[in-house]
């Protein structure tokens, strides 16, 4: 029974870590309709930024012979994030608005090597371990004295998952800016029509992804090292919308536990007698099932077409 | 103006043309790499790709490369994707008057290649990987896996578990766990161990990780729960640092984890820290820049600026692994072109090169690599040669691989015998009819 416990506590601890990658999709999902692609390279982009920022096998360090503290590396990085939003939305977006939204996918898919490639020019391809004194390993406290596995950066992940979630949910609903997102989600045209700049618009949501894919880059990085295969947890979080929905952001955090807990126990309990290695496979099982049931997922918008 | 741009041209192109011409009269010996400097797995491909670059440019600018012929060593990326490693193997391999050896630096890219290179009479040299059973030359005459295989660790493996449990008859009843990519690269060990299972009475646990390795909960709390007394690792990239990690968190023993020589890299361990002091994993050479070939590299290639990597990095385990397997080709093909008396040799003729290779201890101190790894032969027969595995510690302190034993012989009962019906059953499949080696 602990066993099954401590299963079900480690599904739900990656499940927030896969939560964090899936809230950035959906926030630019949610405010322009894009099904941005790209969102993985910006995880590992924001941790290759970091990285460069606060440790001395950087440029900035080559140039100025000095690394920043971690907080004004994490301000610093934030910078680059918004810079990277601007240019995407001058180079990119601007020239695409209102074409059909496979053309915007495919454009974040452009995007996504784009990045990818830009990042190893800038930054170089080895390994670089991240510490920015976030606890690592497991708990000693419930290790010895419940023989309860818990990995202390998973808790971490899930509280800042949790204040994400919280400080998204009133940027949404309360602000005159998560509004006038939500109407540009809504309808390109109309949002033009009542004044809502779309330009302006487009740069705030893609930098707001961009610090979401900050704390995720911080948050793998810190598990594995910032390295390439970073970008490939976007493959992770698929699944994890299908589940939770496109367009919602505590959609995005419950898909991420379901498919957490989920993949552990079918690996657990089913793996050993199939070979092994169900885990990615199930996950996207469990979504494949959840399409049929529930196209939109759990929290997402029922799209009515009237023809 | 335009007259003078033209002028220009015309007198760039009255240079450059008998340059041209020279280039494509000269005998070029056309190495292609297939190479990853970029997607997941560059970390580790990158190091590695640079160690065999760094000693062919030291030939070169050296000696003027192999037995005065210089070498054209042409890089193609593959980011380890197999189909990538197809397409480079198609569009270098009639480079110059043809690419004399490949090694695909993956053994997905190599299980492609051995059908394709048989056919085209090109060498693949897929040092310690790709399929085991190509140490029959017999059947694979065009693909060379020396110094030692995937079956040659998890027998050596088996051998040091068994000595530190105080006897291989100790092993009864004992559980080891293989945590392993789920590629072709990682099953290549099960067989072996399977059979090693029988043999010594163990319990065998396989667990699969799915590429590229980032998320293993499930494997390890696996691990956690069933307490194996060994863990073997065939992990390549982030899996291997994840598992070290995840291996320290549930604080399983680092010196009762053993990886491949693939898990043990510099960029394996460092990520995980100080968890990592201890961590075991195979190796069949030295790591460290303290040899003469690394003094020559800085030497001839480094202080020209003409180097593929950091200076500071030379002599990391995986640019050491470069250097070993640039070395036994160019070895190779300076047999080849002594046996055949040519400065052009073929594809064919490096094949020949390949089987009479023999670099004992004094060759390895001509070429400035003295105690750098052990002596090699090659045969007709045996293209894995000596199939000896030592094991080397992560020391996290000092921040260094070192040596903890010699160099193991592997379980030739069990391994020939593999050796001889994979392969056997391999030609059955092919068609193929066992050459005779003389």
């Amino acid at each position: 029974m602990l066993f099954f416990l401590e299963t079900v506590i480690s599904g739900l601890m990656a499940g927030v870590m896969y939560s964090l990658v899936a809230l950035g999709f959906v926030l630019i999902f949610k405010a322009s309709g894009i099904f941005n692609f790209a969102q993985g390279v910006f995880a590992l982009f924001a941790g290759l930024a970091l990285y460069d920022f606060i440790s001395e096998d950087g440029w900035f360090y080559d140039l100025f012979g000095f690394a920043l503290p971690v907080w004004l590396g994490i301000i610093a990085t934030m910078g680059v994030m918004v810079i990277v939003a601007w240019l995407v939305e001058r180079l990119v977006l601007r020239h695409l608005v209102n074409q059909e939204p496979i053309i915007l996918f495919m454009s974040t898919i452009g995007l996504a090597y784009f990045l990818e490639g830009v990042g190893d020019i800038l930054f170089g391809s080895d390994v670089k371990p991240l510490d920015i004194g976030l606890p690592q390993g497991a708990s000693d406290y419930l290790l010895d004295n419940y023989n309860l596995y818990v990995e202390k950066l998973e808790v971490v992940a899930a509280v800042v998952a949790a204040v994400l979630v919280i400080v998204l949910a009133i940027f949404f609903q309360k602000t005159r800016i998560g509004r006038a997102l939500r109407a540009v989600a809504d309808d390109h045209q109309a949002a033009l029509s009542v004044g809502i700049s779309l330009r302006t618009i487009w740069v705030i949501v893609w930098s707001v992804s961009g610090f979401v894919a900050l704390v995720a880059g911080i948050m793998w990085g810190s598990k594995s090292g910032i390295q390439f295969s970073l970008s490939l947890i976007a493959l992770k979080a698929l699944p994890v919308l299908i589940l939770g929905g496109f367009t919602s952001v505590p959609g995005a955090i419950i898909g991420g536990l379901i498919i957490g807990v989920g993949e552990k126990v079918a690996e657990v309990y089913a793996g050993p007698f199939v070979g092994g290695a169900i885990e990615n496979w199930f996950a996207y099982m469990l979504a494949l099932v959840f399409l049929l049931i529930r196209p939109q997922g759990l929290f997402g918008e029922k799209i009515i077409e009237r023809v | 103006m335009r007259l003078k741009l033209l002028t220009k041209a015309l007198a760039v192109a009255a240079v450059a043309m008998p340059l041209t011409t020279a280039v494509a009269d000269a005998a070029e010996l056309t190495i292609p790499g297939t190479i990853y400097r970029t997607g997941p797995y560059a970390p580790n491909g990158i190091p590695w790709a640079n160690g065999i670059a760094d000693y062919y440019a030291m030939l070169n600018e050296r000696d003027g490369g192999i037995e005065g012929t210089k070498i054209n060593y042409v890089e193609c990326e593959t980011a380890y994707n197999t189909k990538q490693g197809v397409e480079c193997y198609e569009n270098t391999k009639g480079i110059g008057s043809g690419a004399l050896v490949y090694q695909p630096m993956s053994t997905g890219i190599t299980y492609q290649l051995i059908p394709k290179a048989t056919e085209d009479k090109i060498p693949v040299f897929s040092m310690g990987y790709g399929r085991t059973s190509a140490a029959n030359g017999k059947v694979f005459p065009y693909v060379f896996n020396m110094p030692a295989t995937y079956w040659d660790q998890a027998s050596v493996f088996v051998k040091y578990a068994g000595e530190k449990e105080g006897g291989m008859d100790k092993l009864k009843g004992k559980k080891i766990a293989l945590v392993y990519h789920n590629s072709a690269y990682g099953k290549e060990p099960i067989r072996t161990l399977e059979e090693l299972s029988k043999k010594h009475g163990f319990e065998l646990m396989l667990l699969a990780v799915d590429h590229p390795g980032q998320e293993q909960k499930a494997t390890w709390l696996q691990i956690r729960r069933e307490r194996p007394d060994w863990v073997f690792m065939w992990g390549w990239g982030v899996m291997n640092q994840v598992a070290i990690k995840e291996a320290s968190s549930i604080r399983y023993p680092m010196d009762h984890f053993i990886g491949v020589w693939w898990s043990g890299s510099e960029n394996d361990v460092t990520p995980a820290g100080e968890d990592a002091h201890g961590y075991l994993s195979a190796t069949f050479h030295a790591s460290g820049d303290n040899f003469r070939a690394h003094d020559d590299i800085k030497k001839f290639v480094y202080d020209k600026g003409k180097g593929h990597g950091d200076r500071d990095r030379i002599g990391e385990v995986l640019y050491n692994r470069g250097i070993v397997a640039a070395m036994w080709t160019s070895e190779a093909i300076r047999n080849a072109m002594r046996i055949h008396n040519t400065k052009n040799p073929t594809g064919e003729q490096v094949r020949d090169g390949f089987e009479s290779l023999n670099v004992d201890a004094k060759r390895l101190a001509v070429l400035g690599l003295e105690g750098f790894t052990y002596p090699l032969q090659v045969t007709c027969e045996n293209h894995t040669g000596p199939g000896k595995v030592a094991l080397q510690q992560w020391d996290a302190k000092k921040g260094e691989w070192s040596l903890v034993t010699d160099f193991y012989s592997s379980d030739r009962d069990v391994i020939d015998k593999l050796i001889a019906e994979d392969s056997m059953a391999y030609a059955k499949e092919n068609n193929i009819t066992p050459r005779t080696c003389n």
